[in-house]
């Protein structure tokens, strides 16, 4: 069934949005990622303009993240406290990610500089927790004691501290503020919810454990991408009612579906999983840059992105 | 006293030989949420004072086209081993559809003079004279940008020349079916209706075909530009709700 979108200007399958909403509903659920790093290439893909796509994903992974993060406190698995202090963080870096987003604009070259933060980071966070998810799988193999988190002392002796308990963490709260606004830079930047940097961040600069990683970021995700999404609307209006709406019915079944999932693999198993996902991302961005495109071309309006 | 001054003028205006008179199976295009395309029947009739002329026969165009707007178009290259935009070239105007459909093949019906003058086939369509803005003008390449232009909506089905698609019957009648694909965008899209003997144009009727969103899909397209921010909370409001519905809804499901 074919239908037309009021603000994307163009006619889609609407079997094609369910289905990709589900799929990317999924994930998010499985791994407390919004999903956007893998929607708006897939929406590009189908014919979207990429700001329309840009901004309607970020309202979607809105619906996305609130059904999962749903799940996630019912089996109190949110640490709220911690999730609030990164959300400072993240609108204050979403608000400087517009202003940097702008002013890239404003020299030209803006999709260039996306798709080489999309490699870097993908690149670096994908191998990063491939690496380390393999070394976990084979330590708990070999039958030895799990591994310890590493200490980090100088976090230890940074002023106002604070304890998380459901993390079981009594930190300073400098770390997750920093956290927070460098993913929200990136996430303004890069036109998704940022739990892909976010979640690798937690536990590896943090030190949270991983069962509670996924419902705090989601907690945060759902607040800074409802601020990107009322952002877009009210400058670009980009955001298309008529495809969130098909993304996010798919989305959010799909949503559940994966945290249910989630609960049944292995921590250690759901990370390899998600590195996996995140270099094949990254692997494919970096080809469309590396190998020779069909149409060197590309129209855009006169004046505008 | 005015109005039979201005009968006066009109008897002294010459009297055109061919005349159309015109007929379209649908005076708008109405883009509704399933809107997929839709299909434009152009047909009419000549009307003439004296009896057919001799010689070749009477050929006819018909040349659709959307709203004109400039379009900047950006090249890519290599650079340090990675292909990114370099060079752009600001096309003046070029119509967002454009379609023309000829009773013969195009060069029998029009010449090209008179192609020059009317702007019918899509290379005249486009306006590309002063293509003088961009980091590629004036280097002599502005041309592979405006076919570039050609191919890219060409290949969207939004450029098109349908030669002998229109049938004219005993140098009277005549009919042409245009499709209009599903990426339309909106505006005013006029219809332009050439009468032609020798390739020279001896007569050509002008009309107008509105293309706009209906019912739901206006009303939102109308609230996103007018009320963005009661647009983006109403966005909002949906996510949490769906989110919130499927969650509810699992829970009853597992609960069972």
């Amino acid at each position: 069934m074919q239908i037309y979108l009021p603000i994307a200007e163009v006619s889609v399958n609407a079997f094609l949005l369910l289905g990709l909403g589900g799929i990317v509903g999924i994930l998010s659920g499985m791994f407390g990622v919004g999903g956007g790093f893998l929607m708006t290439p897939l929406l590009f893909f189908i014919g979207i303009p990429p700001a329309v796509a840009v901004a309607t994903e970020a309202n979607q992974i809105v619906a996305s993240s609130f059904s999962g993060v749903l799940a996630h406190v019912r089996r109190k698995t949110v640490d709220f406290r911690m999730g609030t202090v990164l959300l400072v963080g993240g609108l204050i870096g979403a608000a400087l990610g517009v202003v940097v987003f702008n002013y890239l604009k404003s020299l030209g070259q803006v999709d260039l500089l996306v798709r080489l933060c999309y490699v870097v980071f993908l690149g670096i966070i994908g191998s990063m927790m491939f690496v380390e998810s393999l070394r976990a799988i084979r330590k708990s193999r070999a039958g030895g004691p799990p591994p310890k988190r590493k200490k980090h002392t100088w976090i230890q002796k940074l002023p106002f501290k604070m304890r998380f308990r459901t993390s079981g963490l009594y930190i300073s709260v400098i770390p997750p503020v920093i956290v927070g606004i460098a993913v929200g830079i990136l996430a303004a930047i890069m036109g998704v919810g940022g739990g892909f940097i976010m979640v690798p961040a937690m536990i590896y600069l943090l030190g949270m454990p991983t069962k509670v990683v996924v419902g705090t970021s989601l907690f945060q995700i759902i607040f800074v991408t409802a601020f990107t999404t009322l952002l877009h609307a009210t400058t670009n209006f980009t955001v298309d009612i008529a495809l969130a709406v098909l993304l996010l019915i798919g989305g959010v079944v799909g949503a559940q579906i994966g945290t249910s999932l989630g609960t049944k693999l292995k921590a250690e198993q759901l990370r390899i999983l998600l590195a996996m996902m995140v270099l094949a991302v990254c692997i494919k961005l970096a080809l469309d840059l590396l190998i020779m495109p069909s149409e060197l071309y590309s129209l855009g309006r006169a004046g505008g992105h | 006293m005015l109005r039979a001054i201005l009968c006066l003028l009109l008897l002294t205006l010459p009297a055109k030989a061919e005349e159309v008179v015109l007929g379209l199976s649908q005076d708008e295009v109405a883009i509704t949420a399933t809107f997929d395309g839709s299909q434009i029947l152009v047909f009419g009739a000549v009307k003439r004072e004296k009896p057919i002329p001799a010689g070749p026969p009477l050929q006819v165009a018909v040349a659709v086209s959307g709203p004109s707007e400039p379009v900047l178009v950006r090249r890519k290259a290599r650079r340090f081993g990675i292909w990114v935009n370099t060079d752009s070239v600001l096309i003046d105007a070029a119509p967002s559809f454009y379609k023309v459909a000829t009773s013969a093949p195009f060069d029998t019906v029009l010449t090209d003079v008179q192609d020059l003058q009317h702007r019918v086939s899509i290379d005249r369509a486009i306006q590309s004279v002063g293509a003088t803005f961009g980091t590629a003008a004036g280097s002599g390449g502005a041309q592979d940008f405006t076919e570039a232009v050609k191919r890219i909506r060409g290949s969207q089905d939004l450029y098109k020349i349908l030669e002998s698609s229109v049938i004219v019957d005993q140098q009277t009648l005549f009919r042409t079916a245009i499709d209009m694909p599903a990426n339309l965008t909106e505006g005013d899209y006029s219809i332009r209706i050439f009468l032609t003997r020798e390739g020279e144009v001896i007569s050509l009727y002008e009309t107008q075909i509105d293309v706009k969103k209906v019912g739901l899909e206006r009303w939102l397209f109308t609230m996103s530009r007018e009320m963005p921010l009661v647009y983006g909370l109403m966005s909002l409001a949906i996510a949490i709700f769906a989110g919130w519905g499927a969650a509810a809804a699992f829970r009853v499901v597992r609960l069972r």
